[in-house]
């Protein structure tokens, strides 16, 4: 399966900025209910969250639903969201995996949301962090656009399709081992590229 | 406490893109909710779906979100609920905060266990086993995986120890003989592949005596 290097017209330049500024409409959002903000952060997400689910196996219609109510829920949760914890679309990723799992799985996304750990959430985005975040980011791009096909596959099938390892090793005809080699051979070389950013 | 023992790194990435049987994802929930450092890595983890996600193709949305009105829809408190005692997190909501108060069944001696229901029956099983000390675990000889997360007390085997907040992932085929710690005893949480159940003519006979 091809990965895709353009990342569509407007999201996320080279440079991150179009990255940050998500951020920055997500913070708007949370600090005063912006409506315009968040008609912007729909019009760039709700159409790759509808791909998401559809890779899954929803039909059309029903992944039109879960992608706004993925928007929506990012509107609903906004007060929880801070700059700190990670970046807008690190937050809307887990939202639409947890809806993903709770709607289309039918079954419980016991993986917290990335603030759902953290009892005290803190509002002011560290400028310091923010920059590691876009920079930690634009490294995990290249990382994967540079990882072998076979090991690309792999992380595809479990992020994308939502496959198990299990259920990788059997659409692969391979065996689990393999599977699970590829998986952690690919995470070792996004992790080393991203190491010194702490 | 000091957890030395970790999830393999792949199946942390499997949790991370909400890609696991439901039982092991609640397992590394559970283990995640006790580990700064392994949720430091699920955050890293986090940021490969964000990429993947934004490197989708976008399909076209027929109407737009209706969000004039939707100010009084804003939360503020849907974190999980605080953990007190020796319950992780996530399972509070199913367990209450103390292991003390979880209706234990005897599945043989000195072994109690509490099944942990999911939403599909059969897929993968959750469950909590209670051993006392000295004791061996319960091994099953099973070609599927399993996923241990010690809560209280600690248990050994051939190859370490495992204490409070530790994990065992542990392969198919690995015999790993487990004994609970000599003087605490332990309580686990358990995931199993489904496929282990039902064995054999032997397991279908045992099962519905030991639990297991």
């Amino acid at each position: 399966m091809p990965f895709r290097q353009s990342h569509g017209p407007q999201v996320v330049q080279a440079n991150g900025r179009y990255l940050m500024s998500m951020t920055e409409i997500l913070q708007r959002i949370a600090e005063g209910a912006d409506v315009e903000a968040f008609r912007k952060l729909f019009e760039a997400y709700a159409p790759r969250v509808k791909t998401y689910m559809m890779r899954q196996g929803a039909d059309a219609n029903t992944a039109e639903e879960l992608a706004q109510e993925t928007l929506l829920t990012v509107w609903r949760k906004a007060a929880l969201y801070s700059g700190e914890k990670g970046s807008a679309t690190t937050w809307i990723f887990t939202i639409a995996r947890n809806l993903r799992i709770d709607k289309l799985r039918r079954e419980m996304a016991w993986v917290a949301l990335p603030d759902g750990y953290d009892q005290e959430v803190s509002h002011d985005a560290n400028p310091d962090e923010a920059l590691a975040e876009q920079e930690r980011r634009t490294r995990i791009q290249q990382a994967l656009a540079e990882l072998p096909p076979d090991q690309h596959e792999v992380v595809v099938l479990s992020y994308v399709d939502g496959l198990s390892h299990g259920e990788i090793a059997d659409r692969l005809r391979l065996p689990l081992g393999t599977v699970k080699s590829r998986m952690r051979l690919a995470y070792s070389k996004i992790r080393d590229d991203v190491e010194d950013l702490k | 406490m000091a957890i030395t023992h970790h999830p393999a790194p792949e199946s942390l990435m499997s949790c991370s893109a909400g890609s696991m049987p439901e039982a092991f994802a609640a397992v590394m929930a559970s283990h995640i909710a006790m580990c700064p450092g392994c949720r430091k890595q699920l955050s890293v983890m986090e940021q490969i779906g964000a990429v993947l996600l934004e490197a989708m193709t976008p399909t076209a949305i027929a109407c737009e979100a209706e969000v004039t009105s939707m100010r009084d829809l804003q939360e503020r408190d849907e974190l999980q609920p605080r953990s007190d005692g020796d319950v992780p997190a996530p399972l509070v909501r199913t367990l209450g905060t103390s292991l003390d108060r979880v209706p234990w069944k005897r599945a043989g001696r000195g072994i109690w266990q509490h099944r942990i229901a999911l939403s599909h029956e059969g897929s993968s099983t959750l469950r909590l086993i209670k051993v006392a000390a000295g004791l061996s675990l319960p091994e099953h000889g099973h070609r599927g995986s399993e996923l241990t997360l010690v809560l209280r007390g600690a248990f050994r085997d051939t190859r370490a120890r495992y204490a409070t907040g530790d994990v065992a992932d542990v392969d198919e085929d690995i015999e790993h003989g487990p004994i609970a710690d000599a003087e605490q005893g332990c309580i686990c949480l358990v995931a199993t592949d489904g496929k282990l159940r039902f064995k054999g003519r032997m397991a279908r006979i045992l099962q519905p005596l030991t639990g297991f």
